[in-house]
């Protein structure tokens, strides 16, 4: 059996030692912070899992890779929510929606009716938008936590500790997943700070991810179950991570405000601040030297492109072989 | 070529550096387009503590001048706080001096704009203003030490265009000898070209270009048209007129004997 040792257990981490760890792998797992929680920026995370989407500003590698990972989560955790997801524009912004629908692919047209029978809340608002039905969404923390767990349950050793990777590499092969606390080593690594909000709002009941198209301020809201809502998220080029600043919170209250008036009623539960890890291409990067393998970058698509890339870690360490094929059948 | 503070610059597209795709992509935009100066706005939690210094760094590796943006500023206060921080992130004398009016439209409160460029010049700064084609308050801001002005095309962002042409030739006219920038609200290379073919002497745009499908290629669109503009401007263009006259004249025509 093959020991890896995995430092950092954030989505990649998490991602990584399962996908080893179903193709045999001993995996040790370090994280400085514990169990996943509001150390980790993935707890932040929308959880997205939009692919046609992300193909408006993202490479067509991130439509590529990330096609599979619905498929993924649910088969490791089960808590896929595959509604698809919808995009829409205020009347005035409709310049905006037909730019969207050139620029990706896999949705219907829905005109007015057709939303209000997707999101009967969103009502008679918006006059067009855009339906990709094969799009899904996970809870970043149910996610987080349920892979966890079944690591846990396999046997892979969880050790709430900061580690070195280089020192670790001496002694074994080792998976840096440190997301933006690899900066020191990785030196073309860059933060870019993303804020979010969580908000209870019963009044409104939403089944699926809606994205408000606007020329300032872009935002998306996932439902996260018994009227929770998380709003985000904004993309600063900036690594300071303390607060969200009055701006934000301003910006993303008024376009959820736009999106239904009763978001105005809602009780804010927290907001969140954190720095997605990004090279200058936005793309993530598995990078090798002997023992010590980084995997980094994931940006704003952490969920989406983590299962793509633990499944090529597993090929790079054990070569090629299906592991779409669930456990007790591939005997 | 009008200079700009004393700098020749190698041609007249500046380009932001906001919004793009990837920083992989701004560089590419760039590098297509050889456009000779980078526009970087600040925001003030950035600068306190260095906070976008990853960001900056890439910015400077374009290798092209910086003209630092106090963009989003919308008093005389954070304006000039914010040239300060830009001042000493990037090492410059340079500041594109927004102060922002009104929020729907986002355009110039040029009252505090002038008193801005008033305070910023006086402290050693270089300041390129973003104003309106108004004649009085351009003069005034150039009494106030400015010696570039930067009128809008459109409003920031809306890709319209030169929304007032009238206004704009005046100004060109008005002010011979100012090196003049259009400033925001071009969406397409042929009004940068129009622009161009009017005198100015420069173009800054950024959505046009960052918000395109393929920024790099859209940036190398909007160099071509600034060429051709300078190009055609330089070349004394005919005048329209409201006669058609034939292009061969049957009095100029060879004939075979």
């Amino acid at each position: 059996m093959v020991d890896i040792t995995i430092i950092g257990a954030g989505v990649a981490g998490l991602c990584i030692a399962r996908e080893l760890r179903d193709r045999g792998a001993s995996v040790q797992l370090y994280d400085r912070g514990g169990a996943p929680g509001s150390h980790s920026c993935s707890w932040w995370a929308g959880g997205m899992l939009a692919p046609y989407c992300e193909a408006e500003s993202a490479e067509p590698e991130v439509v590529n890779l990330g096609e599979g990972a619905a498929h993924w989560w649910q088969d490791k955790t089960g808590l896929v929510n595959s509604q698809g997801s919808l995009v829409v524009s205020q009347d005035r912004d409709q310049g905006q929606l037909r730019q969207f629908a050139r620029r990706t692919s896999h949705f219907d047209h829905v005109d007015r009716a057709q939303i209000a029978e997707l999101e009967p809340d969103l009502g008679d608002r918006f006059s067009a938008g855009l339906f990709f039905s094969s799009e899904a969404h996970i809870c970043p923390r149910s996610a987080l936590t349920a892979l966890h767990q079944s690591l846990l349950n396999d046997g892979v050793e969880f050790t709430v500790a900061e580690r070195d990777p280089t020192d670790s590499s001496k002694a074994g092969l080792t998976i840096d997943c440190r997301g933006y606390s690899a900066r020191k080593e990785l030196t073309n690594l860059r933060g870019v700070k993303g804020e979010m909000l969580m908000l209870s709002c019963p009044d409104v009941t939403l089944s699926r991810t809606v994205r408000l198209l606007h020329p300032r301020i872009p935002l998306y809201v996932v439902p996260r179950g018994d009227g929770i809502y998380m709003v985000g998220a904004t993309m600063i080029e900036s690594s300071a991570s303390e607060h969200v600043t009055a701006r934000s919170l301003l910006e993303m209250l008024s376009a959820a405000y736009a999106l239904n008036p009763a978001f105005g009623e809602a009780e804010v539960l927290e907001t969140g601040v954190d720095i997605r890890p990004a090279f200058t291409d936005n793309l993530p990067r598995i990078q090798r030297d002997g023992n010590l393998i980084r995997v980094n970058g994931f940006y704003r698509h952490g969920y989406l492109l983590a299962p793509a890339y633990a499944r090529k870690v597993g090929e790079l360490l054990f070569g090629q072989t299906d592991t779409e094929v669930p456990h007790e059948h591939s005997a | 070529m009008r200079d700009f503070y004393g700098t020749t610059l190698s041609n007249g597209l500046m380009l932001g550096t906001a919004q793009y795709p990837s920083p992989a992509i701004l560089a590419d935009a760039f590098e297509r387009s050889g456009a000779s100066v980078a526009t970087v706005s600040l925001r003030r939690e950035s600068g306190s503590d260095r906070a976008g210094q990853d960001f900056w760094q890439l910015i400077q590796q374009l290798g092209v001048r910086v003209l630092p943006n106090t963009a989003g500023c919308h008093s005389v206060k954070e304006a000039v706080t914010t040239a300060h921080m830009a001042r000493e992130v990037f090492g410059t004398k340079w500041i594109k001096l927004e102060v922002i009016g009104e929020s729907d439209t986002l355009q110039p409160d040029v009252f505090g704009l002038v008193e801005a460029a008033r305070i910023l010049a006086e402290d050693g700064f270089q300041v390129f203003p973003y104003t309106t084609e108004d004649l009085v308050v351009a003069d005034r801001l150039l009494n106030a030490g400015c010696e570039v002005l930067m009128p809008w095309g459109a409003p920031i962002g809306s890709g319209k265009g030169l929304n007032n042409l009238f206004g704009l030739r005046a100004m060109r006219a008005h002010f011979p000898d100012v090196p003049l920038v259009i400033d925001a609200g071009l969406g397409v290379p042929s009004q940068a070209a129009q622009a161009m073919e009017l005198g100015f002497d420069a173009v800054l745009l950024n959505t046009a270009v960052a918000k395109a499908g393929d920024p790099a290629q859209m940036a190398e669109a909007f160099a071509a048209a600034v060429q051709a503009g300078r190009l055609a401007a330089q070349a004394d263009p005919m005048e329209p007129r409201d006669m058609a006259a034939p292009s061969t004249p049957v009095i100029g025509k060879a004939f075979l004997s």
